[in-house]
């Protein structure tokens, strides 16, 4: 299996049912891009460094996902809107345990 | 009135490659950036991280690319306002320009290149209710003056170096220093931490953790914070004369959007078949600013993209020279300093 289902609501509460390849080294936030979920500029603007809270989702299935790292804790603690369930989607590699993941995209800082 | 040839908007990668472009062509550049330092993005926010894609170089780090580059464009003696925001752009009846910083700095030039990246870094901004009606009524997002602060109640929001070394920096100055943050741990150099735990144990910092600023209260100027104890729920209100929100920057294409440039996808359309100019001649737009099919934001695009443009600039400039595009290994590097860089002439002797 190469391809999962992901389940993404965009920021306009539009829920989008994606396929997302687990062989091309993606992240979430780069799947969202890829679909064109969110305008190119507001989203994974940093690149996917976790040094911007653009790519913020809330997980809302109870998929189990990988520890946050130092630089991911510390980019929500600054973020805004940030949840329990907030996580950066650059940080969240796809893989074939994520089949069925389901977020919602956090709203634009602006 | 600063003059130049070319005004580069944006002191990133591709704005200080395209100083040596156009030094090659005896062209002067000029660069204006928002930052207090050139390298844009590269020195902002990841001078440690590592490059792998920059063609010769199989690893090179942000913040050394950006030295290595500013050592290039040396001879070429580029003039720089920075820790200022190009604002507004007027068009002379001669089709020069006019761009004009929000510090009203003003600069003349015939060509424009806005190589702004993602934008103008601006201070993160906290989601608070009456947070505008305060602005410079005792709240402030960065700090220019400290002895503003002499002598009055701050209370400082955030985690990262700047609220770490701000909180230091006026445990000396200010009456009462508090610093707000959501978590208890602090995402900055081991050195600031330490000494921010130490001002906390003698008392001249009064630390807040894990809490967040939730409201701000006073007639005309800034008078009470309130803070909310995330671990509890429990809202303090704290008497303070200022608040300084420090959640570091965020690019915003800004001014520019409205210079009457065709935008796409928070981007400035190019012609990518030719060289980059917008919509209006004159004006260019290289690097992660500009948008074209098929573009990528990548360093190395955007060097190519300075390239060419700067050969059209020139085309634009002296409408009549005929010129041909040299090698530097053949022509060499004549700086506007003086200095001359060229490959060693072989030598021809004959072998007895």
């Amino acid at each position: 299996m190469s391809d999962i289902k992901i389940k993404i609501i965009d920021r306009e509460g539009v829920s989008h049912e994606v396929d997302a390849p687990t062989d091309m080294n993606m992240n979430l936030m780069e799947v969202v891009r890829s679909y064109e979920l969110a305008p190119e500029g507001t989203i994974g603007i940093c690149g996917g460094m976790a040094m911007c809270a653009s790519c913020q989702c809330y997980v809302q299935s109870e998929h189990e996902l990988p520890e946050k790292s130092d630089d991911e804790e510390a980019m929500l603690a600054e973020a805004f809107f940030v949840k329990d369930n907030s996580r950066l989607g650059c940080q969240i590699h796809i893989t074939e345990d994520l089949d069925g993941l389901e977020v919602e995209l956090a709203p634009a800082e602006d | 009135m600063i003059k130049t040839d070319i005004l580069i908007i944006g002191a990133g990668p591709t704005g200080l490659f395209a100083v040596f472009e156009a030094g090659l062509l005896q062209l002067k550049c000029h660069l204006i950036d928002a930052l207090p330092q050139p390298g844009g993005q590269c020195s902002e926010i990841y001078p440690k991280k590592p490059i792998y894609d920059i063609p010769g170089y199989p690893e090179v780090l942000a913040g050394d690319l950006v030295d290595n580059l500013m050592e290039q464009i040396k001879p070429f003696q580029p003039g720089f306002t920075l820790g200022e925001r190009a604002e507004t752009i007027e068009k002379l009846e001669d089709d020069t320009f006019i761009v004009t910083t929000n510090k009203g700095t003003k600069h003349h030039a015939p060509v424009v290149a806005i190589a702004g990246g993602l934008g103008s870094f601006e201070p993160r901004k906290p989601l608070l209710d009456n947070l505008s009606k305060y602005e410079d009524n005792g709240v402030a997002y960065m700090i220019k003056e400290p002895e503003v602060y002499r002598d009055k109640k701050v209370l400082i929001a955030g985690g990262g170096d700047s609220a770490l070394d701000w909180s230091i920096f006026l445990a000396d100055v200010a009456s009462e220093v508090t610093l707000v943050h959501r978590r208890n741990e602090f995402r900055g150099a081991l050195d600031s931490v330490e000494k921010v735990q130490q001002l906390k144990n003698e008392g001249k910092i009064n630390l807040i953790t894990p809490a967040e600023v939730v409201g701000l209260k006073g007639e005309e100027t800034l008078e009470m914070v309130s803070v909310k104890d995330t671990s509890t729920d429990e809202v303090t209100d704290i008497e303070v004369d200022n608040f300084i929100p420090l959640f570091g920057l965020s690019p915003k294409l800004g001014p520019i959007g409205d210079w009457g440039l065709e935008i796409e996808k928070n981007a400035i359309k190019v012609d990518n078949t030719l060289d980059y100019q917008t919509n209006i001649p004159g004006i260019y737009a290289i690097g992660d600013v500009n948008t074209y099919p098929g573009k990528l934001k990548l360093i190395l695009c955007g060097f190519h993209e300075a390239t060419l443009m700067c050969q059209s600039a020139y085309q634009r400039i002296f409408p009549d020279k005929k010129y041909v595009m040299k090698y530097t290994t053949v022509g060499g590097v004549t700086g506007f300093d003086g200095s001359k860089k060229e490959a060693p002439k072989a030598v021809v002797k004959a072998i007895d």
